[in-house]
């Protein structure tokens, strides 16, 4: 397919058509890199203007007059923190399950059905049943906690699918030796197995990470919107707080500050950068394993 | 010397024990993360039903679906979600009109016509798209579309049904792209060849050879769009106007996602239940496009072979 010029020879019908497809694909190519390019580029020409070390550095503050987002950067870290302690070990163990324990295909079938349905579930829904859920039932009230625990089922599949993914590129050799010398199966998990995907189970973190900065429908209900700095971690964890993404929400639409909310805007796209190009990295050397 | 021959067998003997009852733990333990998502998605289908129902059976099923009127906080509140509900199914549709075309040329351009080099470097933009969050999205709309909306077609307020459209095609083009050109990859190199053969030229051969070929897993990831259009909530909250008429192109509208995210903060009562009862319709409407895109998929993996 070297020669992709149109024959002259062709009808003019088809050198039309030819012609004019093209033209169409290209075009539309063209308008989504216009569209990533753009997008990006407004946000951070319009928000990184407006960083400043005092927003970074300070919470609200009415006598001063004056606007920080820090309690809502450690808000968002926090929450990261408890929900991949939470979703870690059982997201790598559901793998694990899938891949090294389970014997009948029916279930397996089920549990990866049910698996991509909860990917496929809006974040508002998961945000209602949290609230039911976590805050009332298991009375964790509007906090970090119940937000955290809301987001453990959201990305449980991520983490799923990341390392089922890299568990299946562990050679089946490894395991027959290791069984074959004598060991048990849960000393093979983990001395062998889990050590030689790790780089899977991180690539689903970084993704993980990459939905949790991202969410707010979710954490509306379960987090809460309070704005002020809650301390540390055990005692932010009660508190009720709001992530980046909701206080750029907060600060947009409900307190009608745009200088503010871009400059949140600039903070999680420069994260957003980072996480995906550290995915990349990762996933390109997880890659080069296979 | 006996005693401590003794002592050894029977620390041998409990660390054999150890070692058995560690073995069985952790049995146990990784099958209880292996149907976790299975007690999540019944967890999360029985909140949705056994809450979304008591507001239904006291409002009546007819006149909750097809109620015109949504007055939550009236002195004689009506509860009809028939605009949120036709809302939701336009602003899907109507994604998905701007959103598919664009989406499937992209990938055509990714998979059969950039240079491979070319197409290495535009794919990871792409993705970009995907990691942007819903709120980033939904503060250009606002503070972009929106004005410019408003005057181009010389309107009082931007926010409308056509902001949220073009916020929501945006937002699915991703997912319409990134399957669209694994499908279109994965289509047989024969097929292409045999129509070059005969004469086809390149373009020709691209739609009647290959997007043929490849359409159900295109049409899984037009589902998967489809899917994240019709969840999506705070990107349409900032630019949809939120008012509970029903659509028109440049009115205020509601979406069944942004019903439930507006009231429910100060809902109580009858009012919280219907919101309720709106999630449990949404949620309906999910598990229908998941069981949808389920069928769709497998028939590619099928077809793939």
């Amino acid at each position: 397919m070297e020669d992709r010029r149109i024959d002259q020879r062709l009808p003019a019908r088809r050198r039309m058509y030819d012609r004019v497809l093209r033209f169409v694909i290209w075009g539309c190519a063209v308008l989504c890199i216009l569209l990533v390019v753009s997008l990006i580029g407004y946000i951070l020409i319009r928000g990184l203007p407006n960083i400043s070390w005092q927003l970074l550095s300070s919470q609200e503050s009415y006598l001063n007059k004056t606007i920080g987002i820090l309690p809502s950067i450690l808000n968002t870290l926090y929450i990261i923190i408890a929900a991949l302690l939470i979703v870690l070990p059982l997201g790598v163990g559901a793998a694990v399950y899938l891949n090294e324990y389970a014997k009948s295909g029916r279930l397996v079938r089920i549990i990866e059905f049910t698996t991509e349905t909860l990917a496929g579930i809006p974040s508002i829904i998961y945000g209602l049943v949290g609230m039911m859920f976590f805050c009332q039932l298991l009375s964790l009230k509007t906090s970090l906690l119940s937000g955290a625990l809301t987001l453990v089922i959201m990305i449980l599949p991520t983490i799923v699918r990341t390392t089922q993914e890299s568990l299946k590129t562990v050679p089946e050799s490894y395991r027959e030796g290791a069984l074959g010398l004598g060991a048990t199966k849960w000393y093979m998990i983990r001395t062998i197995i889990l050590p030689s995907c790790i780089d899977g189970i991180v690539t689903g973190c970084i993704l993980a990470i990459g939905r949790i900065v991202g969410e707010s429908a979710a954490l509306l209900f379960t987090a809460g919107m309070g704005l002020k700095l809650l301390g540390g971690f055990f005692t932010a964890m009660g508190g009720s707080g709001a992530t980046l993404s909701v206080a750029l929400y907060i600060y947009a639409m409900e307190r009608g500050k745009f200088d503010v909310a871009f400059a949140v805007a600039a903070v999680l796209m420069v994260i957003v950068l980072v996480i995906n190009f550290a995915a990349k990295q990762l996933g390109s050397r997880l890659k080069n394993k296979r | 010397m006996k005693a401590k021959q003794k002592s050894n067998e029977s620390l041998q003997r409990l660390r054999r024990r150890i070692r058995a009852a560690s073995e069985l733990v952790m049995n146990i333990f990784f099958f209880l993360c292996g149907i976790l998502a299975i007690g999540c998605v019944a967890l999360i289908s029985v909140y949705m039903i056994l809450s979304g129902i008591p507001a239904i059976r006291e409002i009546g099923l007819g006149e909750f679906l097809l109620g015109k009127v949504w007055a939550s906080t009236a002195s004689e509140p009506k509860f009809g979600i028939l605009p949120f509900i036709l809302t939701s199914i336009y602003g899907t549709v109507g994604a998905t009109l701007i959103g598919v075309p664009i989406g499937l040329m992209t990938a055509v351009f990714l998979a059969k016509i950039a240079p491979r080099r070319l197409a290495d470097k535009i794919r990871p933009a792409v993705d970009l798209l995907a990691g942007i969050p819903s709120v980033v999205y939904g503060l250009i709309g606002v503070s972009v579309l929106v004005p410019f909306i408003a005057a181009v077609f010389d309107l009082p307020k931007g926010t409308s049904l056509f902001a949220a459209i073009l916020v929501l095609s945006v937002m699915i083009l991703p997912s319409i792209i990134s399957v669209s050109e694994t499908a279109l990859s994965a289509v047989p190199p024969e097929y292409e060849e045999a129509s070059l053969a005969l004469g086809a030229t390149q373009i020709e051969t691209i739609f009647k050879v290959s997007i043929p070929a490849a359409k159900s897993g295109i049409a899984a990831g037009v589902v998967l769009g489809i899917g994240r259009a019709i969840g999506e909530a705070m990107a349409v909250m900032m630019v949809a106007g939120n008012v509970a008429n029903m659509p028109s192109l440049f009115g205020s509208v509601t979406f069944l996602t942004t019903a439930i995210s507006k009231e429910m903060s100060y809902s109580s009562g009858l009012q919280r239940q219907a919101l309720f009862s709106i999630a449990l319709v949404l949620f309906l409407f999910i598990m229908l496009i998941n069981v949808l895109l389920n069928i769709l998929l497998k028939k590619n993996a099928k077809g793939g072979r």
